[in-house]
């Protein structure tokens, strides 16, 4: 393996048990949060993940993160492999790998100062106290663009956008090299979205830093990302560089999920064709067979349904954009007509009623 | 490791902050805030200042020995009489204010004395208490799984005890003194109080905050007291004051019981069970310890409302 590589993932798997049924009968079921997830991070670079809520992408941000034990697989960092370390091992390696939480209101301590908060990274690794540590986190205030004399305030007394600043400064007190930001801006306004975004991309500029950048907004992704994987029942199903992805997307669910991207043109918007996929995403205790995506797709067949299709390059694309797809989405193909061509029982009929339910 | 300042355009949003208003900004922490409610709550005021003055004539127990003539555990048989040529308790007269028990010692030094009693027994056994049941229901709460089944059983036990046969038993076996039955009070009183703690670390340790502080690195021990325990402790707090009456009334009741402080040390519960015989000839012998033990209980309850309160301005108060 190159030195280039920051952080990988190989085959990672995450399941949770979970317990149903009635207190004499217990079945004991899996949600297969992440299933079979590899990829690998270089330095430097921005990787996206984008995906519905549920597929398991911020799951998979706390398995690299190590703050979930995987189920099996194995995660590399830096050249040392970190899949089977307890908390205790963690430690060191927690300096060169941080979290940006997505709740700006939930991940900050409502009963600590501020300065305690952005602080409470270097008091855990003894890297300063006292005045020193003052100096450090008025320094990193600065840095992310808050005022240092609010050093005494309480995150209650802030806004959602420096609130997320808070959150940043004390993912970089202690310098990593790798930060994972799991929906940095999901629960932010659209303006300061922006605000946060340029500030993340100045900083990895600025401190040579790489992401790992979790979202749902497309946008958002395409805009950070150098790469793109898409994620659908705890697999990633494409895996492209960003004008790859947005230019000739190969997986029929990453086409839809582009479809429904607003296009801010309304001519443009008017002659669009847009995919909407029937049904709900399957549960994930329980998920389909053969390509997890089968039931919803406009472009399934009998292959698919048996079949479970690989992550590898598809129709002469690169290295670098692997698709796990049979039946991959020809550039200028308009999903719009397609019909699938497999059993009714296998696939999500279309909704009869408005209510949309599913046999 | 050192922050060289960057140039951030979009990031200098606010103006610059005049430097007299940037001195000022000092976050009032929540705490600041409850007191500021607590203070303008008259009733909470007035029970604080009862609670003042009992814990005053506490401190200055002897200064009533010294105005009054009159030892704690002085019998007055001769000059002045303490005791009615027929052995009966005196009334309230110049000589003795409250008048004298039946064996003829002052009862307002020894309502007096009394309150050193109380008010120890209900502060130290409220401690012992609160940080008993607090380092247990944040364990159980936090760790989960095995340690939260062991507690929780161990809760059920205690709780499932008949606490005041257990007393007298265990005041029988061991001999009677203010240790054990602070340890009593606490033994009896952690379990509830762990109850409480733990619900709250439950929900409390599935916020996004906790999760960062383990990614941060943090110990358990670290995030069990840094980030959990600021969160928890406005309610442990709320239920220590209300305790403290509590304690105080199991104390009594305990020493009303004579397996609680052993004469002839003077104690509020001791002197309402000596009164016992004679309270219909000596009404007063009855009813001022009482009323000590009535005004110092209420007094707590009231400030303890009002704590509570104050530090949780969503719940009105009852």
């Amino acid at each position: 393996m190159s030195d280039d590589i920051l952080i990988s993932a190989d085959n990672v798997v995450k399941h949770f048990p979970v317990q149903s049924g009635s207190l004499l009968h217990r079945s004991k079921e899996v949600v297969h949060a992440v299933d079979g997830v590899s990829l690998e991070v270089r330095r430097g670079e921005t990787l996206g993940l984008v995906g519905e809520t549920g597929c398991g992408k911020s799951t998979l941000a706390r398995c690299l993160a190590r703050l979930f034990d995987i189920t099996s697989g194995k995660i590399v960092f830096d050249g040392r492999d970190i899949s089977r370390l307890n908390p205790r091992q963690m430690r060191p390696l927690r300096r060169e790998m941080q979290m940006v939480f997505q709740d700006p209101y939930g991940s900050l301590n409502p009963r600590r100062r501020v300065g305690s908060i952005i602080g409470d990274p270097l008091a855990i690794h003894n890297i300063a106290d006292g005045q020193e540590r003052k100096r450090q986190v008025q320094e990193l205030m600065e840095l992310v663009g808050l005022h240092p004399e609010h050093y005494n305030r309480f995150p209650a007394e802030f806004s959602g956008g420096q609130r997320q600043r808070i959150g940043v400064a004390r993912a970089l007190a202690l310098r990593p090299k790798l930060i994972i930001c799991d929906e940095p801006v999901s629960a932010l306004d659209v303006s300061v979205q922006a605000q946060i975004i340029n500030l993340l991309s100045d900083l990895q500029d600025f401190l040579k830093l790489t992401y790992i950048f979790i979202a749902h907004d497309l946008s958002v992704v395409r805009h950070v990302s150098d790469r793109v994987g898409v994620m659908y029942l705890g697999q990633i199903v494409e895996l492209a560089p960003v004008s790859d992805l947005y230019g000739k997307a190969r997986h029929p669910y990453t086409t839809a999920l582009l479809s429904g991207v607003p296009v801010p043109d309304p001519d443009e918007a008017a002659t669009r064709h847009r995919i909407v996929l029937v049904g709900d995403v399957p549960s994930p205790i329980d998920p389909p067979s053969g390509c997890r995506f089968h039931p919803r797709c406009p472009k399934a067949q009998q292959r698919c349904v048996d079949t479970e299709p690989a992550l590898v390059p598809r129709s002469g694309d690169s290295e670098l954009h692997p698709t796990a797809c049979h039946f991959p989405v020809a550039e200028g193909e308009d999903l719009t007509e397609a019909v699938p061509q497999i059993s009714v029982a296998d696939r999500v009929v279309e909704p009869t009623s408005s209510g949309g339910e599913r046999p | 490791m050192t922050l060289e300042p960057m140039p951030l355009e979009p990031l200098a949003p606010e103006a610059p902050l005049d430097p007299v208003v940037a001195r000022k900004i000092q976050g009032r922490s929540p705490w600041r805030l409850a007191y500021e409610r607590l203070r303008r709550d008259r009733a909470a005021v007035i029970a604080f200042v009862v609670i003042v003055l009992v814990l005053l004539a506490a401190i200055f127990a002897p200064f009533f020995a010294t105005i009054t003539g009159h030892g704690v555990n002085q019998q007055f048989r001769g000059q002045p009489p303490g005791l009615t040529p027929e052995g009966l308790p005196i009334g309230p007269n110049h000589n003795f204010w409250l008048g004298t028990d039946d064996q003829g010692r002052d009862v307002l030094v020894r309502i007096a004395y009394g309150a050193r009693i109380s008010l120890f027994v209900g502060v130290v056994a409220t401690l012992l208490t609160v940080a008993v049941g607090t380092v247990f229901g944040l364990a159980a709460g936090y760790f989960g799984r095995w340690v939260d089944t062991v507690i929780a059983r161990l809760v059920d036990v205690v709780l499932s005890l008949p606490y005041l046969l257990f007393a007298i038993a265990l005041a029988s076996v061991y001999h009677a003194d203010l240790a054990i039955v602070i340890i009593v009070i606490a033994f009896f009183g952690w379990a509830s109080i762990a109850r409480v703690v733990r619900g709250q670390v439950l929900s409390i340790r599935e916020k996004e905050y906790i999760e960062a502080s383990r990614s941060l690195g943090a110990s358990s021990w670290r995030i069990m007291f840094v980030d959990i325990l600021p969160n928890v402790l406005a309610q442990v707090i709320v239920y220590a004051t209300l305790l403290i009456p509590v304690s105080i009334l199991f104390e009594a009741a305990l020493s009303f019981l004579g397996v609680g402080v052993p004469p002839p040390t003077a104690d509020w519960g001791q002197m309402i069970s000596e009164a016992q015989g004679v309270y219909q000839q000596a009404w007063w012998f009855f009813v001022f310890p009482s009323a000590a033990l009535v005004i110092t209980t209420i007094a707590f309850n009231i400030f303890g409302d009002g704590v509570r309160d104050a530090l949780d301005p969503r719940v009105e108060g009852l």
